[in-house]
């Protein structure tokens, strides 16, 4: 789960990382009252979960409480990659001598939480990563004894010859690290991380991304999510249980397992569609999920053809026959739909579906190619 | 032969009065598998189906039964302590099925598993499977049958899909393993290319990737340095777009790291021929 900035920076505030002050507005008005609030310059944030905001016109500096009011009327009316902008931070100007980057992830090949940190913020770290490796170092903490404090001055010394400032960067990476734990973080990230002219060591920017499988046992997180700043769509799927990604293709796809589903979009393409989605309705089965499944696909205009794809293991085939004929009672379908199951329960589920006057399949590329045919209105190889 | 397990594994199951446990329980039970024992606290001297004697911990069921593999179905918050209490009580081989536990939990069961010389598949896995002999989890049995190939995979369903087409054309299956999906799993492919390599009975490996990570392409230098046998591979996620979560935790892919045309790329130069589509992995195991 995505969490905004200025949520991450209540988060590593708590956990004692210097941080500016900042606050949220959702409108211009209030924008330019928490300007006039801090005096002098401030910067608008567009608060959106998507990266490179600041090239999308999502950050913008303002001189006077007026031009804070005009900056976030600007971003506030700004859509960033599908997402419309419905907050931004405002917060005070910082005088910036020097920019580096702080970073903890869960690294799969190590199987530990991997610090990556670099002199060269401010930028992209996946720039810094291709150009000048050198510049970033990489520590992989033992996760039952946490960021000791002689690993924490090692890496605040690759960051700061003086040694003050080497210590309070090791400072903000073991608070970094507890609240990271704490949040049950797969990324904790600050970037940049800068130095001010008098010496200072300070966050300025802040982002964590929140495992979903912690969310059961950290309510308070969980608390976060912001519905409105996600796609509807995907909204929708998750309160149902599935996983959904929306893509730009004509092919709506309903499968049961990631794998078999990223096998089914591949195989819509090698056969000359498009795949209008990802959609995963999981390992057990219940009809009211493909009840939910066909409402989402069938509300994208693009989808000429649905496609279902389900090899019955956990999931149970006729509860899948029994969704659709469900979902094709509730909601007539104006698309054509091709099914393909076999699997536990097939000759009921087949059975289900030919009383209701549906075709049941049991070969996947034989379904892929009719669904593709059918939604490219040109005949199936 | 067959890897990780035979007529001579004897299971005990964490969970087995639980909703899943119990189904999988049976599905075992019929299949043939040497369920010895449960593990549900609290209902330690009841017995599961009037025949298998539940415990209340894992010690107590490794003493009584002689267990020597253990399958996990409890509930998320509770798998990163039943794979510890598991291994803590001797068990050399630890499935778990559990999908959702949190990848912190992960980086504190691993090295703990591996400090107590156990093996660990999962979590987030469909379990393996030794056609004819034992399985350990949910693999359907009825889609597999004996013969000679070994087949690791990271995913669930298209695992299915793969050994079904395979059953279909009467390629039998030493072991099917399913290693899961999720970024911290206890069993590599490497793990199960090494196994299969020294199994005497598997003659040729399929191995199923996903998009995320670097795991195949690891694998595929490991089965050009280190494998006689040859291997079919498959990628999924082939339209996958950068940077997203598609269901696994595996399967995320951040810029050019991970994405299906780099693994199989990487396959194809390290001798491993790829199939395109999954039907393509009958054909190419026909070839070898």
């Amino acid at each position: 789960m995505n969490i905004h900035e200025y949520q991450a920076k209540e988060i590593f505030r708590a956990a004692g990382i210097p941080i500016p002050p900042g606050e949220v507005a959702t409108t211009a008005d209030e924008a330019e009252k928490i300007a006039r609030k801090f005096g002098g310059t401030v910067v608008i944030k567009a608060q959106v979960h998507a990266g490179g905001r600041g090239k999308a016109g999502g950050v913008k500096l303002a001189k006077t409480p007026e031009e804070a009011r005009d900056a976030a009327e600007r971003i506030l009316s700004l859509t960033i990659k599908d997402l419309p902008v419905k907050k931004v931070l405002v917060t005070p100007a910082a005088e910036i001598a020097t920019e580096a980057y702080v970073g903890v992830i869960v690294d799969r090949a190590s199987k530990r939480p991997v610090f990556m940190v670099s002199p060269a913020g401010g930028i992209d770290i996946e720039e810094v990563a291709a150009k000048t490796p050198e510049k970033i170092r990489r520590h992989a903490v033992d996760p039952r004894y946490g960021l000791r404090s002689y690993e924490a001055m090692e890496l605040g010394f690759f960051l700061y010859d003086d040694v003050k400032q080497a210590r309070a960067a090791a400072k903000i990476m073991q608070q970094l690290y507890s609240a990271f734990v704490a949040s049950g973080g797969s990324l904790a990230e600050i970037n940049p991380l800068v130095t001010t002219p008098s010496g200072d060591v300070v966050a300025l920017d802040a982002k964590m991304v929140v495992d979903d499988n912690e969310l059961d046992r950290l309510p308070n997180l969980a608390a976060l999510r912001d519905e409105t700043a996600e796609a509807p769509s995907e909204v929708e799927a998750r309160n149902a249980s599935l996983t959904f990604i929306k893509l730009d293709g004509n092919v709506g796809c309903v499968v049961n397992g990631a794998g078999l589903a990223m096998a089914t979009m591949d195989l819509v393409k090698y056969y000359g569609g498009e795949p209008a989605n990802f959609l995963d309705i999981g390992g057990s089965s219940n009809p009211e999920k493909v009840v939910a499944a066909l409402r989402i696909i069938t509300a994208d205009p693009n989808v000429k053809a649905i496609l279902f794809n389900i090899f019955g293991g956990i999931t149970r085939t006729d509860d899948v026959a029994n969704g659709i004929v469900t979902a094709t009672k509730l909601n007539p379908l104006k698309v054509p739909i091709v099914i393909r199951l076999t699997g536990t329960n097939e000759e009921i589920a087949v059975k289900i579906l030919e009383d209701n006057g549906f075709v049941a399949m049991t070969d996947m590329d034989e379904a892929v190619q009719k669904a593709v045919a059918l939604a490219t209105g040109k005949k199936a190889a | 032969m067959s890897i990780f397990i035979d007529n001579d594994t004897r299971l005990i199951i964490q969970g087995i009065t639980g909703r899943d446990g119990s189904f999988h329980a049976r599905q075992m039970m019929e299949y043939g598998t040497r369920v010895v024992g449960g593990v549900t606290p609290g209902k330690g001297g009841q017995k599961f189906d009037e025949t298998v004697p539940i415990f209340n911990t894992v010690e107590q069921a490794v003493a009584e039964t002689g267990a020597n593999a253990s399958v996990i179905y409890v509930p998320p918050m509770f798998a990163a302590d039943a794979m510890m209490e598991a291994a803590d009580a001797g068990i050399p081989f630890i499935v778990c099925i559990t999908e959702g536990v949190p990848v912190l939990d992960m980086t504190r069961v691993y090295p703990f598993v591996r400090e107590k010389g156990a093996r660990l598949l999962g979590p987030n896995c469909p379990g393996l499977i030794s056609p004819g002999k034992s399985k350990v989890g949910i693999i359907p049995g009825r889609i597999c049958t004996p013969g000679p190939i070994g087949l690791v995979s990271r995913s669930g369903t298209l695992t299915y899909e793969v050994v079904f087409q395979m059953t279909r054309a009467s390629l039998g299956q030493t072991t099917c393993v399913g290693i899961g999906g999720d970024p911290i799993n206890g069993t590599s492919f490497i793990d199960c290319l090494a196994a299969f390599e020294a199994d005497p009975d598997t003659t040729a490996v399929v191995m199923i990737g996903e998009i995320g990570g670097t795991d195949e392409q690891d694998a595929a230098a490991f089965v050009k340095a280190e494998m006689s046998k040859p291997v079919v591979g498959f990628i999924a996620g082939q339209t996958a777009p950068p940077g997203r979560r598609m269901g696994h935790a595996g399967a995320i892919i951040s810029g050019s790291a991970g994405t299906a045309a780099e693994k199989m790329e990487a396959f194809e130069q390290n001798g491993i021929a790829v199939a395109r589509r999954p039907i393509d992995v009958v054909q190419l195991l026909r070839q070898q």
